[in-house]
């Protein structure tokens, strides 16, 4: 295509975007919108999925039956989270099997807070308080973003995360209001998922490579930096509910942004977990290779005995 | 891994949200035949009693209008408006028209 024409069609494309219209799989996209798509969805699908064995871990341990189907039916929703983005993403032309190899050869990123290990039960509390409350904040403004596919998966996925994060809380509450061992649990966890959490938004707007450009497509509605304080703002009244302390020296309200001011975030830790030197990015990876190596049977067995039905069927 | 004979189909997805309503597309999905899309539509999209009727049809065997067509192809409803009550003229005093 001559470039006068990629020019008429990327400011008609602009325009539509300027105009809230949604933009639709069969619709003219500019390459770079497509590829950032297709990085974000794929990526995003890929932490819905490996998302699932930190949680998967206490599965078999959870301390009842309740507890136990709460927990099933949260993890099995992570499943169908990362099934609807990776159908988001193959509307862009992604291949599906070539996006999940990229995970497993490290070129896809995830992220980076499953690479934290779940020591205790009270990790599961925390993990759905802070972890599910940090993904909320972020899709919630996805709901509303340009691409059609991707904001109605973001909508589904959000109507099933509420209940994810409330689980969570539900553990804390019941946690914090235990014996003085199960308070130190509770405590324990929130000390060690704190700081993750608040890096899940990403690094620090004037780092953030992507923003600027994002925001112009309507695929990011708000900057990192703000998407973070709104989740410091309302978690931090909810940790006083539960009696536990944020571990942050530094916190403390401030009268005129009417929010909280919170110490330094470590990114040096934040740059070696996504790096691959997180506790458990091995064992995450590994964990995913071979349920695809070990599952590659199931697929072909199936696909066999399709075929062989169908022939039947029209023999 | 490259697309090869393997790989599952791609189905999309119609769901029945209850009695009285049209199917309405809600996603897709990938298996190896009919019955497991089914199957697999049921545990994916139904989780919440999102609905009671399920539709599962290979993605490759929808055709769809080209975007780009849009103007020909639907402009002649737009340009039309005497096809809708509001564009004629009812003298005052009548009712139930």
């Amino acid at each position: 295509m001559k470039n006068i024409d990629i020019k008429v069609l990327e400011e008609k494309f602009q325009k539509k975007i300027d105009q809230d219209i949604k933009i639709e799989p069969n619709d003219w996209m500019p390459d770079d919108y497509r590829i950032t798509l297709i990085r974000q969805i794929s990526q995003h699908a890929h932490s819905e999925v490996v998302g699932m064995l930190p949680e998967g871990n206490w599965i078999t341990r959870a301390p009842n039956l309740r507890r136990k189907a709460v927990l099933l039916a949260k993890v099995q929703d992570e499943a169908g989270h990362g099934l609807y983005l990776y159908c988001a993403a193959e509307t862009l032309g992604a291949d599906r099997e070539e996006t999940i190899d990229d995970l497993h050869s490290g070129k896809a990123k995830y992220s980076s807070i499953f690479n934290y290990p779940t020591l205790t039960w009270a990790d599961m509390g925390a993990i759905g308080w802070l972890v599910d409350g940090a993904a909320i904040m972020n899709q919630v403004p996805l709901c509303r973003c340009s691409y059609g596919p991707y904001a109605r998966a973001m909508v589904r996925v959000c109507k099933e995360e509420s209940f994810h994060q409330r689980q969570g809380f539900e553990i804390m509450t019941k946690l914090s209001n235990g014996s003085q061992e199960q308070k130190d649990m509770a405590q324990d966890a929130l000390n060690r998922f704190w700081w993750p959490a608040l890096m899940m938004f990403g690094p620090n707007d004037a780092e953030s490579k992507h923003t600027a450009q994002s925001m112009n497509w309507k695929i990011k509605r708000h900057t990192n930096d703000e998407l973070r304080q709104q989740f410091v703002d309302v978690t931090v009244p909810q940790a006083e509910i539960l009696g536990l302390t944020i571990p942050d020296k530094d916190l403390k309200w401030n009268e005129k942004k009417k929010g909280y001011d919170f110490g330094k975030i470590n990114w040096d830790e934040f740059w070696q977990v996504v790096g691959g030197n997180g506790p458990c990015n091995k064992e995450r990876v590994d964990a995913r290779r071979k349920a695809k190596e070990d599952g590659k049977w199931v697929i072909e067995a199936a696909m066999a005995f399709a075929n062989k039905r169908s022939a039947k069927k029209s023999a | 891994m490259t697309k090869n004979n393997q790989d599952w189909p791609l189905w999309e997805v119609f769901i029945r949200s209850k009695q009285g309503l049209n199917h309405k597309h809600v996603g897709s999905l990938r298996a190896a035949d009919s019955s497991m899309a089914i199957e697999n539509a049921r545990d994916v999209y139904t989780r919440r009693m999102e609905g009671i009727s399920i539709w599962v049809i290979p993605s490759n065997l929808i055709t769809a209008s080209d975007p780009a067509e849009e103007e020909s192809m639907f402009e002649p409803a737009t340009s039309k408006v005497y096809r809708h009550p509001t564009f004629y003229d009812v003298p005052d005093g009548i009712s139930h028209m």
